[in-house]
């Protein structure tokens, strides 16, 4: 039995209590925790009024009753180790669980011997500060979720830092898997990876809960640099429990000939807000943003893009796709950003809502602001039913209704899970996906 | 009792009767064609035993070895034993054809049993040889970009795979070019049996040539007006359906 001081609770008093706890924090990072918490306990919270949290459930987002998260035990930390193993093919992974990690495997003597870096942040903070001073919460919120981002600069104290030197190209995907155990527990995880020019890695971020039954708050924040001419493919699972409420922002940043792909998939949370920014900052880059989502029950999933174009001649292509059961909600909101100087930008935004349901809402928010003049740029939302013409043809197969509907989804998502080219990781989406649709 | 057996049946679509007390006995181990003028009923027969909800039963009853499957639901009648070959097979973009076969397949098994992989894809492809399609269809979306023919061919494809005891083939030959016109009756008596009765329904006597049928029924205005051996098709092909409808109109019966 844990007893659960009031001052453990996200309220006023409990941050002094937190830092109490957590004497390994380097000074720098205890200052730049002070100034955050401060700016949380001034910023507004989220109203509806706000066009940043536009149709968002405002209500759900209150985190008084969480609090900062007890060690997971042992026992425990066996099996959640043993759960990540379905991604075997890997150059790396973490695990972590209530923010402490719970297991590394390293990356191999030779990267290490490159210069590439695969550290928990707990410990980089420290052996590596020279990076994570510079680099560490360095980007600002640009879709409306500074509030819980000051609260994660204020509370994180672990995470993944992942650094590819020059020229380092690595095959294999590098994981980390983020547990959240027990009620009420709030966990903060962090991802920050700098691929320097030419490098090239695929990273994967696992977000997962060790219930399915315990309200826990997950606060995230990942980013992605990726010089001129790396390439970084970067997989963020959102798999929280379903009476959960997470936030995530991420936010990419491409220089110049660099090339990111982005694939997300958004299954868990009872509320989720997901936040993407990505940043075309050099000419010739390109990003290619991939999302997923299923949406059931009575969940809430609410995601906000953000395209900023601020050089020449780079691309950008987003497609996020939803489907939607019973009564739950999605809102993709999407703005693509060309500033004057970025001429010759192609940039697209497509959102496809699948709606299994008549009670199921799917609200679409695309937008553009284009400052230079000679561009090609689009977006679409389209929201629609199952083919009535295709579902007969599967039922007159003999396949069931739900496995029908099933394979339509998947039909659905393919367009996005066809273009991943690691087979694993695609096959890792999927079972994610089809234990969804599982009865429960 | 081991007959597709239809009695008497209406069906109606938006309030327009298009079967009207329409009956036919298609006994296992026979192959019957029914042909018949544009618009008559034909796909709309195949569509109301399949189970299509727009397709409103007013009366009559249809049954399989006995068993009533007007009640039942689309999936259960095919899992019950009956295959339509579609007249315009349907796309499903993102599910592939083997993923889609074996889905079907699974629905067959009992609860929470799969079928074995590796013999799935053996007897698949074996299949897929017999009638002249390519081994990378399996990994494309269902009829997806197909052409006409092939479409086709990919219908026989999964009656082939589900092995049913009915099967009902709308227009199966139509688009087909005559190499593919004889694969596919290939394929079609291979799966002659005494466990199986086939319906074929076309325009064509030419494809009565390679499936010769043991009786042909010609449907008019939503019911059989005439039956016949293969001769008949022959006759039809010949003489076109106005001679028929002249007998008609002028009382005659059949
Ligand atoms: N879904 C539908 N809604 C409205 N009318 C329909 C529908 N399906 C069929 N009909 C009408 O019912 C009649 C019979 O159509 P059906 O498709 O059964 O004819 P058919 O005999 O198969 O013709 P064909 O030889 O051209 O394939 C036609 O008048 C058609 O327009
Ligand atoms: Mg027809």
């Amino acid at each position: 039995m844990t007893v659960n001081k009031k001052s453990e609770f996200l309220s006023e008093a409990m941050f002094d209590h937190f830092l109490e706890r957590h004497t390994e924090l380097p000074k720098w990072l205890v200052r730049q925790k002070k100034k955050s918490w401060a700016e949380y306990l001034d910023l507004p919270a989220p109203t509806r009024k706000m066009e940043s949290w536009r149709f968002a459930n405002v209500r759900d987002l209150g985190v008084d009753g969480f609090r900062l998260a007890d060690p997971v035990r042992e026992l425990d930390a066996n099996s959640l180790i043993e759960q990540t193993k379905s991604i075997q093919q890997t150059a790396g992974k973490l695990v972590f669980g209530n923010d402490d990690i719970l297991a590394e495997e390293p990356i191999s003597a030779e990267l290490r011997s490159k210069g590439v870096l695969f550290e928990p942040l707990q410990r980089a903070f420290t052996d590596h500060s020279e990076i994570l001073e510079e680099f560490f919460m360095a980007q600002e919120s640009a879709l409306g979720s500074e509030k819980f981002t000051a609260l994660h600069t204020a509370l994180n104290r672990n995470g993944t830092l992942l650094f590819i030197p020059k020229n380092v190209e690595i095959e294999l995907p590098i994981i980390s898997h983020y547990w959240a155990q027990g009620q009420q527990t709030a966990v903060f995880p962090h991802t920050l990876v700098i691929a320097r020019d030419n490098s090239k890695v695929t990273f994967v971020d696992v977000y997962r809960s060790a219930e399915v039954d315990a309200a826990q708050l997950a606060c995230g924040v990942s980013t992605v640099y990726a010089d001129p001419g790396a390439k970084v493919e970067y997989h963020y699972i959102q798999n929280w429990n379903e009476d959960s409420l997470s936030f995530n922002r991420l936010t990419t940043i491409a220089q110049r000939d660099a090339n990111i792909r982005a694939y997300g998939l958004n299954l868990g949370s009872k509320h989720a807000r997901s936040e993407g920014h990505t940043v075309l900052d050099g000419p010739g880059s390109k990003a290619e943003l991939y999302s997923l989502a299923v949406a059931h029950a009575n969940q809430e999933i609410d995601q906000r893009t953000l395209q900023s174009h601020n050089a020449p001649n780079a691309r950008s292509d987003l497609l996020f796709k939803n489907a939607l059961q019973n009564e739950s909600k999605t809102i993709f909101s999407g703005l693509i950003k060309v500033a004057e100087e970025a001429q010759l930008t192609d940039a697209y935004q497509t959102n496809r809502n699948l709606l299994l349901s008549p009670t199921a809402e799917a609200n679409s928010l695309p937008g553009l602001e284009i400052l230079a003049n000679d561009v090609r740029c689009s977006h679409g939302a389209t929201t629609g039913q199952i083919d009535e013409n295709e579902l007969f043809y599967l039922l007159s197969r003999g396949i069931s209704k739900p496995t029908a509907e099933t394979l339509l989804v998947f039909g659905f998502f393919e367009e996005v899970l066809g273009k991943m080219s690691n087979d694993e990781l695609a096959e890792f989406h999927r079972e994610r996906v089809h234990r969804k649709f599982e009865p429960a | 009792m081991n007959a597709l057996e239809v009695n008497q049946l209406s069906v109606s679509i938006d309030g327009k009767r298009i079967l009207n007390e329409f009956s036919l006995s298609l006994p296992k181990g026979e192959v019957h064609a029914i042909m018949g003028p544009n618009g008559t009923g034909k796909s709309t027969l195949a569509k109301a035993l399949a189970g299509h909800e727009s397709y409103m039963v007013e009366s009559g009853t249809a049954t399989m070895d006995g068993k009533n499957i007007l009640d039942l639901e689309v999936d259960e009648i095919s899992r019950e034993g009956l295959f339509l070959a579609f007249q315009y097979p349907i796309e499903i973009p993102g599910v592939t054809i083997a993923n889609f076969i074996r889905a079907a397949l699974n629905a067959r098994q009992p609860e929470g049993e799969d079928i074995d992989a590796v013999a799935y894809y053996k007897e698949l492809y074996a299949q897929m040889e017999r009638l002249g399609i390519d081994k990378k269809f399996t990994s494309r979306s269902v009829n997806e970009g197909f052409s006409g023919g092939e479409k086709k061919r990919c219908e026989i494809l999964q009656m082939a795979m589900l092995k049913p005891a009915y099967c009902i083939l709308d227009e199966t030959d139509s688009g087909l070019d005559i190499d593919a016109l004889k694969i596919v009756a290939d394929g079609v008596n291979h799966m002659r049996s005494e466990d199986r009765g086939i319906l074929v329904i076309t325009h064509y006597q030419r494809l009565l040539n390679y499936i010769v049928p043991d009786r042909v029924h010609i449907l008019w205005d939503g019911r059989i007006v005439k039956s016949g051996d293969k001769s008949l098709a022959l006759e039809v092909e010949e003489r076109g359906y106005d001679w028929i409808k002249e007998r008609l109109t002028a009382g005659v019966e059949s």
